[in-house]
């Protein structure tokens, strides 16, 4: 469908990540977006139902389908607390309550919305001897407590 | 000895290039119940209505198993009764249940199933016990509530119509047919064709039914209230009243008298017009060197679909209106001074019509639509019930004055390749009869997706072709851009043309082609067979008509 374009969108972009891949690629063509983005801007779907001549219902159909897309925007830093059974026994929620609360945020609303911080919780990092664990950005922080979350937390904000 | 056949329920039946083994159950005069399963759409297996039992007890979903030589199966074991009355109460279990409300009571294949296997009682708690409506667009209604995941309406859009607005959306217990982001349907890329309320077997897509807004309009003594009817409807409805016509344009006629319609006209004088139109800009560009090919324009499901995905090829449409858009303005410029307030209604076998009518385009002076209300085949056979008409007895009328003629051209109108066949007829220097009937078996005629010809006019070939079905314009539009060339493209947005419109009752694709038939001879009843041949014709281009053609009869798509 020829759509409008936003000309505030680096269309440019999309075309070196749609070069890389077959036009049938779309699950690997969504993750190298959201790899740039954090989620999947609205801008890419007209688009590439348009480059991959398909449509922009089935492109939506594949991006819900799948837990890992997003659509909607994450922060600067996205914090990924793990509530599998190893660290919610050894006490994530008390750190996860910390980071919610501290930044203004709850079950709904995982991202405050100056777009510096998303945090959510995964069931399993596949980390349980580290645990309680959490990751900041895919970068993986073991052991963690409410204090050491609190300190973290602190010069997260420093390097905004 | 042959051996190739299989044992269903226990009788030999034979492989005849089947391609699966619900085909051949069903050869085999047993009618297995299913939801997923159009032979047009691909297999998608997902609703296992279908199962049958192979002789060692193992359970396979006959849809998407080929038949083998020596198979045994049976289709209606105690286990497999038990499946499917569980499978029917677990789709009636998340289902909203208001039957006796519902659009498509009487008509819903769950309904039907859910009674034909014996399902009384539903033992869980239903979440979606409510309708949940989007009624944003003018064409289809959608009740998510009611959809029962099969997918029929999801392939419809994408494989046949290659319009792509719905798809499955979420995953799990979530997941549900959307459009992208959600969004009402009215704002997605939908030409409102209607392909998936035909193919969806309960409510949860419906034509948009404006047969009450009819109904309140009617009556009313100030009011001269007026209906064409479409060609394609007068052989789609006889079939609903267990009637045995097949041409019954005289009947529905009389009915609509009877339900409150002053006056009853049929579209195919339109559609006289039409090719009187058509033609000339055909010639005219021929004349000029083009753009070529010239596209018909009485389809507004493709006139959308080419807004959508083709802008560029839009000063190659047609700008002639569509029968219904040409035969409205005429109608309001013969009564705009009776003295009455004058409804002009449409009987037309299209969901995408009743858009067309509200588009911007088709507005009189006072920016009143000229065409106020179009209903489909469905909402006409619905009011005639309603009205308590016997239709076996009600005797046949004939069209009123002053547009009483039309001609064999107007009426082949309703089946794909027939507005190419008509215009052909009135450009071609040849008019006997066996030039018409060459041209009739020259490839014009037929139900292929694209039927192309070649005919030779004057000092030229003319090459020609007729499309159904939007799924087939991609592939003609490509060869255009590779460099092909052809003069006249006919482009139906619906499998057969509007025989198979979505308005029309559900029918098998041998119905449709059976409609199809009827047209033709319906045509060859004609006395007059040339749109020219219409006193019609001669008496409007000499009054009414004279100098304006291009402000009634024209429309430019081009923004
Ligand atoms: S009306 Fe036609 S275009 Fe619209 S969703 Fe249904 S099949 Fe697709
Ligand atoms: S809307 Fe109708 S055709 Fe589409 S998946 Fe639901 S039940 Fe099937
Ligand atoms: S018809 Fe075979 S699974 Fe639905």
């Amino acid at each position: 469908m020829s759509s409008v374009l936003n000309e505030n969108f680096d269309y440019g972009q999309l075309d070196k990540i749609i070069e890389q891949h077959e036009p049938t690629a779309v699950i690997a063509i969504l993750q190298d977006i959201q790899e740039i983005y954090r989620y999947l801007p609205p801008e890419i779907f007209p688009y590439l139902a348009e480059k991959l001549h398909t449509s922009e219902s089935r492109i939506y159909s594949i991006a819900t389908f799948y837990e890992n897309f997003s659509l909607d925007p994450k922060g600067k830093y996205v914090i990924k607390v793990c509530d599998g059974t190893a660290c919610h026994v050894r006490k994530s929620v008390p750190i996860l309550n910390y980071l919610r609360e501290e930044l203004g945020l709850d079950e709904k609303k995982k991202t405050t919305d100056d777009l510096s911080f998303t945090v959510e919780t995964v069931s399993c990092l596949g980390a349980c001897g580290l645990a309680p664990v959490m990751t900041v950005n895919d970068e993986v922080h073991s052991g963690m407590t409410p204090e050491s979350a609190a300190a973290l937390l602190g010069s997260l904000k420093e390097a905004l | 000895m042959n051996n190739n056949f299989m044992i269903i329920d226990g009788s030999p039946v034979p492989i005849e290039g089947e391609k699966n083994l619900l085909e051949l159950i069903r050869k085999a005069g047993i009618e297995m119940p299913t939801f997923c399963y159009y032979s047009e759409l691909s297999v998608y297996g997902a609703c296992r209505m279908c199962m049958v039992e192979n002789k060692w007890g193992g359970m396979e979903a006959a849809c998407s198993t080929p038949p083998k030589a020596g198979m045994e199966i049976k289709t209606n074991t105690p286990r497999l009764r038990k499946y499917r009355k569980m499978i029917l109460e677990l789709l009636l279990a998340n289902h909203c249940r208001d039957c006796t409300t519902c659009d498509k009571n009487g008509k819903c294949k769950l309904q039907e199933l859910a009674t034909r296997f014996d399902v009384h009682r539903v033992r869980f708690d239903n979440p979606k016990s409510e309708p949940l409506i989007d009624d944003s667009s003018l064409s289809i209604t959608r009740d998510a509530n009611k959809c029962i995941l099969c997918g029929d309406c999801v392939r419809m859009c994408n494989e046949i119509q290659n319009v792509g607005a719905i798809d499955f959306a979420f995953r799990g217990s979530n997941m549900k047919v959307a459009c992208a982001f959600n969004k009402p349907i009215a704002e997605s890329n939908c030409v409102g064709c209607g392909q998936c309320a035909a193919v969806c077997p309960t409510a949860a897509i419906v034509i948009k039914d404006d047969a009450h807004l009819l109904w309140q309009q009617l009556n009313d003594n100030d009011t001269l209230a007026i209906a064409q009817v479409a060609p394609a409807v007068r052989v789609a409805v006889a079939k609903e009243f267990g009637y045995k016509g097949e041409n019954v344009m005289g009947k529905i006629t009389a009915c609509l008298h009877r339900i409150g319609f002053d006056l009853v006209f049929d579209t195919a004088t339109g559609a006289d017009m039409t090719v009187m139109e058509e033609a000339n800009e055909f010639l005219e560009r021929l004349e000029n060197g083009g753009p070529f090919p010239m596209f018909t324009s009485c389809c507004p499901a493709w006139v959308k679909y080419a807004e959508n995905e083709y802008p560029e090829l839009l000063p190659n449409i047609s700008t002639c209106r569509s029968p219904m858009q040409m035969f409205a303005p005429v109608i309001h410029e013969q009564y705009k001074n009776c003295g009455k307030k004058v409804l002009s209604v449409a009987v037309m076998p299209c969901t995408a019509k009743k858009f067309e009518a509200a588009r911007d385009e088709f507005k009189d002076e006072n920016g009143k639509p000229y065409v106020d209300i179009v209903i489909t085949t469905q909402e006409l056979i619905k009011m005639i019930k309603q009205a308590g008409i016997v239709f076996e007895d009600i005797e046949p009328e004939a069209i009123d004055l002053p547009f009483g003629t039309m001609t064999g051209s107007g009426v082949i109108f309703g089946v794909t390749g027939g507005v190419m066949e008509a215009v052909i007829r009135r450009v071609s220097d040849d008019k006997s009869i066996s030039a018409l009937r060459n041209l009739a078996f020259e490839g014009v005629r037929g139900f292929g997706d694209i039927r192309e010809f070649e005919l030779p006019l004057k000092d030229r070939t003319l090459k020609v072709a007729a499309v159904n079905g939007l799924g087939n314009v991609a592939k003609i539009v490509e060869r255009i851009k590779s460099g092909e060339h052809f003069d006249l493209i006919e482009v139906m947005a619906c499998p057969n043309g509007c025989i198979g419109g979505a308005g029309q009752p559900f029918a098998s694709t041998h119905e449709k082609h059976k409609r199809g038939e009827n047209l033709y001879k319906a045509d060859k009843l004609c006395t007059l067979k040339f749109s020219e041949e219409n006193p019609l014709m001669k008496e409007l281009y000499s009054g009414m008509l004279k100098g304006r053609e291009h402000e009634l009869l024209h429309v430019n798509y081009v923004k």
